[in-house]
């Protein structure tokens, strides 16, 4: 039972994330990177199969910068070997990244594939099905936790109003993870570089040409403030003082 | 290839909101770009659905006992199945878990592109231009993508009753794709929300908690200042993914959809998968450190007072004395 | 340990001597006592572990239980860690694990050195391998490794308390220079609005003493001697060197800090990872120059102190700050009952600022309630602070033990400041 989860990269919010000189990209060099929180979660669901079921967990990356600590870290938290994946170009939307990845995939002999179910920076589409439908393989996103069962994949699919659906899917299959079963469990850094020191990265590269996008980002900008909300200056008891005022003058709560 | 194909989503026996506003939606494309309004409807007994979709021109009925119920495969089969006898300049998809399942997979077999996250769509020429929302919230995409092309778009983001009438309303059969018979998925079982009584749509004042509350030992006192209000006490995916409370508090696109008199938002971000459970609540007061989070934009008032220091303030001052 | 060697004690049930017939109960007192009998593998397991070998000297004298801070709000001490953990408790997974606050005042007064400064951070660390870390504590981790400080601000924003010091300050990284002192912020003074007061009030400070000093700005990361301590021994590792390799791209005579545990960390641990500086904390840096302030106004404050465990057991520094205050005009000094080597601690080394709520469900108190209760006692209005920890903690303490309004908690670079205009 052979798992590979996909990661990547994607700006660090708590950072500010800054437009480029041209107005439509982001400042790329400014920003800082962190692992998608999806694709963690993902990860997370690979390593707790494989803790469970016995698979094995590949972790693969398309080739950048920082991806390398990005791998170390997913064979620190306990996949078994990991992957990057070179191509002629810098692509990095779900497009482009999955008719890279299909290509590498399709002879890896992988019975499911995992990534989180979207990015922050994903416009044009979102990895799993995309990569799916180049496979060929069914799929599922939205999953909130994941079983295995002889030859099938379970996984729980969550929509609006707290409904959800357990739906079996046959193997192989590509699913987009919301939640793993539990949080990301923590990696001391001691492992991390222990992993660092001594595992290998393996590469690969994928020959073909990246498709083309069909559509151009014309603008990228902080959205129009309009009014926005009118802010309460001052201390905190002030504030709090502001706002029960606010609640009372309009008979939210008991004056 | 002409037209706006709408697919349309439901419980099976009402059509949702959502599909509405991109009825709404396609009207206006389609009277620049030319062409009808056509809304897919796939189920295991279309009727119902039918009735409600005077908005569109044609309604596509795809009728299969494979359909009944959501299945992402199934589902998928029949929209790439429309797209390419249709031939549509423009699919709307919602940004939904069905949008999610469906938008991208199904512009990918008919290789057209997709803009996801859009908040607005227009025509220009043969050319659309969409904004979208990314990084959270925090930045605009404006795109242009000539046609054909697949849009997913965000709830809230138009108005839903432009999408009730003004169509000829004409339903149309088609067949079944034959892939139907030969899925390699199932849905095992589906489950409403939790047993417990607890239903935070009905709340009149709703203290929410998101990321910024901590962990879950300090999310006391927001409960606290949601005892002191009368509120009921919500939150934001990170905040139930973590297990700090559970699913049936959780407001946004994966949650409930709250309406109340009053919402304090307490350190969340106020990205656009939050909001959209949020957006209709009277009065929204956002409390976050950060001056710029995109919660400011859709709150009436907030403040960037640490809400470690606030909360316990503000529930001191409701307090009655004595 | 003599071996007893049971074929020498003859051991009869029953005697008749001289006629008597004398039962041989008595006799069972010369039995071999069978403590090796007792499984004491859990003990045997922690004491195998580098560096937690002192824990099993312990000959339960208890010296160290009215000495250690915890036991007062709660039950424990390093005597009754060995003993729970001699009769089986597991202490990887155990509470008992992450409750010493490191503060050293057991080892001051053991007999056998049994030596928690080691011991804590040796099976702590052990406990983080195998993922067992408190969820708030885990959170302080990834913070510091993502973002450089544990409470997740973002790095660049990490010298703009400059902005409004009222004084310049300048920034190594935007000019580059040689400087007299290279100033180590250290987290709280960076970003906490509170230690933001106290860096921007040593920054006018400084620049009425016309010393030339400067600061790394958003390079700078924790010294990460707390985390340390919490068991993440490969965090410290890794950030030390990059401190170690940013310091050394520029020149400058000494490090002062203002933050004993960054203190202790460039003094005892950072020399050994290739990083030896020249340095002081800034109580020890400013204490000689404080005769040559101009002192504008007179303090009428009665004030008392609270020694920072990590600048004074762990370090010896008890007069530096003492002779501050005592330059500091108008200032009338009081001390509490448990100062200088018996100082009790607040509460927040060892990882303790990142597991408040973990204590909080084994503990009837917080340290620092405990201590800000007995500053009142000592009659003083203002409770004087030289760690960037405590001011937070106290504050808190303050307002949660009911006594806002009758204690001010200050830096003691706050007071320097206030006298000064």
């Amino acid at each position: 039972m052979h798992i590979a989860v996909i990661l990547k990269q994607v700006p660090d919010l708590v950072e500010e994330v800054e437009v480029d000189s041209n107005g439509t990209d982001i400042d790329r060099d400014s920003i800082k990177w962190k692992l998608n929180e999806f694709d963690d979660h993902a990860l997370e669901q690979a390593v707790l199969l494989k803790e469970s079921a016995g698979a094995e967990v590949t972790a693969v990356a398309l080739a950048g910068d920082g991806v390398d600590q990005v791998l170390y870290a997913a064979v620190a938290r306990g996949a078994d070997r990991a992957l990057k994946v070179a191509t002629s170009d810098d692509r990095t939307d779900a497009p482009r990244a999955a008719a890279a990845l299909a290509e590498v995939l399709t002879d890896m002999g992988v019975d499911l594939v995992l990534t989180g179910v979207q990015a922050v920076d994903d416009l044009h589409g979102q990895l799993a099905p995309i990569l799916a439908t180049h496979l060929g393989w069914p799929h599922v996103s939205v999953v909130s936790g994941v079983n295995l069962e002889g030859n099938q994949v379970r996984a729980q699919q969550e929509y609006s109003g707290g409904r959800m659906a357990t739906i079996e899917v046959d193997m192989p299959a590509v699913l987009g993870v919301q939640a793993a079963t539990r949080p990301p469990r923590y990696v001391p850094i001691s492992r991390l570089r222990q992993v660092m020191a001594s595992a290998e990265l393996a590469s690969v590269s994928a020959a073909g040409e990246a498709p083309a996008l069909g559509s151009t980002v014309t603008r990228l900008a902080a959205p129009a403030q309009g009014e926005g909300a009118q802010m309460l200056e001052g201390r905190p008891e002030s504030v709090a003082e502001q706002i029960v005022a606010l609640l009372r003058e309009r008979g939210l709560v008991e004056a | 290839m002409s037209g706006v194909l709408v697919y349309v989503e439901s419980d099976g026996e009402r059509v949702a909101p959502i599909s509405f506003e991109l009825l709404g939606l396609a009207r206006q494309l389609a009277d620049s770009l030319g062409g009808d309004v056509e809304a897919l409807v796939a189920s295991a007994d279309p009727s119902p659905l039918v009735r409600e979709l005077g908005g569109a021109d044609t309604i596509l009925e795809v009728t299969s006992p494979a359909l009944a119920g959501y299945l992402p495969e199934a589902q998928e089969m029949v929209l790439v199945d429309a797209i390419r006898t249709r031939d549509p300049a423009v699919v709307l998809v919602g940004y939904t878990s069905a949008g999610l399942d469906l938008a991208a997979g199904a512009a990918t077999a008919t290789a057209r592109p997709l803009v996801a996250y859009c908040v607005g769509l227009k025509v220009d020429g043969s050319d659309v231009i969409g904004d979208s929302q990314l990084y959270g919230g925090k930045l605009l995409a404006t795109t242009r993508t000539p046609a054909p092309a697949v849009f997913s778009v965000v709830a809230g983001s138009f108005p839903e009753a432009a999408g009730h009438a003004g169509g000829r309303g004409e339903p149309v059969v088609m067949a079944p794709p034959a892939g139907l018979a030969q899925l390699r998925s199932r849905v095992l079982g589906t489950t409403g929300t939790g047993a417990g009584t607890l239903d935070i749509t009905k709340a009149e004042r709703v203290v929410s908690v998101g990321r910024g509350i901590g962990g879950p030992d300090n999310i006391e006192l927001a409960e606290e200042l949601a005892a002191a209000m009368g509120a009921e006490l919500g939150a934001s995916r990170p905040v139930v993914d973590s297990g700090w409370l559970p699913k049936e508090r959780q407001v946004g696109k994966s949650g409930m959809t709250v309406k109340p008199k009053l919402y304090m938002a307490v350190g969340i971000s106020g990205a656009p998968e939050h909001l959209e459970g949020m957006h209709d609540a009277g009065l929204v007061i956002a409390v976050n450190t950060d001056g710029n989070a995109p919660i400011f934009k859709v709150a009436d008032y907030g403040t960037t007072c640490d809400l470690f220091d606030l909360l316990p303030a503000i529930t001191a001052l409701l307090k009655p004395v004595g | 340990m003599p071996e007893v060697e049971p074929e020498r004690v003859h051991e009869d049930a029953h005697l008749v001597f001289e006629g008597m017939d004398i039962s041989g109960q008595w006799n069972r007192m010369f039995e071999q006592r069978v403590i090796w009998q007792h499984d004491i593998s859990a003990l045997d397991r922690v004491t195998e572990i580098p560096g937690a070998e002192s824990l099993g000297y312990c000959y339960q004298c208890g010296k160290c239980t009215p000495a250690c801070p915890v036991d007062h709000v709660g039950d424990y001490s390093p005597r009754k860690v060995f003993r729970r953990t001699q009769v089986g408790a597991d202490l990887l997974t155990s509470p008992d694990l992450w409750l010493c606050t490191t503060c050293g005042n057991c080892l001051r007064v053991c007999p056998k050195e049994v030596n928690m400064l080691q011991i804590m951070p040796a099976v702590r660390e052990k406990a983080v391998t195998a993922g067992n870390v408190p969820a708030e504590l885990q959170k302080a981790f990834e913070n510091t490794f993502q973002y450089g400080n544990p409470m997740g601000e973002p790095a660049r924003k990490r010298a703009d308390w400059v902005a409004e010091a009222g004084a310049p300050v300048t920034i190594l990284s935007r000019e580059p220079r040689p400087v007299d002192v290279l100033f180590f912020v250290e987290c709280y003074w960076a970003y906490h609005p509170r230690g933001r007061d106290a860096a921007r009030a040593f920054a006018r400070t400084m620049a009425t003493l016309g010393i030339d000093w400067g600061i790394l700005g958003a390079e700078e990361k924790c010294s990460c001697d707390s985390q340390r301590a919490a068991g993440e021994r490969g965090l410290f590792e890794m950030v030390a060197e990059q401190n170690i390799a940013t310091l050394a791209r520029y020149q400058f005579n000494r490090l002062v800090t203002p933050d004993p545990h960054a203190y202790n960390s460039f003094r005892n641990e950072y020399p050994r990872l290739g990083g030896a500086y020249d340095i002081t904390h800034y109580t020890q840096f400013l204490a000689p120059l404080m005769a040559q302030l101009p002192w504008q106004r007179e303090l009428p404050y009665r004030v008392t102190f609270h020694d920072p465990c990590y600048l004074g057991r762990h370090n010896g520094e008890y007069d530096a700050p003492r002779e501050m205050i005592r330059q500091i005009p108008g200032l009338e000094f009081v001390e509490m009952f448990r100062c200088k080597e018996n100082g009790y601690c607040c509460g927040g080394g060892g990882g303790g600022m990142w597991l408040d709520s973990f204590t909080g469900q084994h503990t009837k108190q917080r340290l620092s309630e405990r201590r800000v209760q007995e500053a009142v006692e000592t009659g003083a209005e203002m409770l004087v602070v030289c760690c960037p920890y405590e001011v937070s903690r106290f504050e808190d303490a303050v307002k949660s033990t009911g006594n806002e309004g009758r204690l001010l908690v200050r830096d003691v670079i706050e007071l320097v400041d206030e006298a000064l205009h």
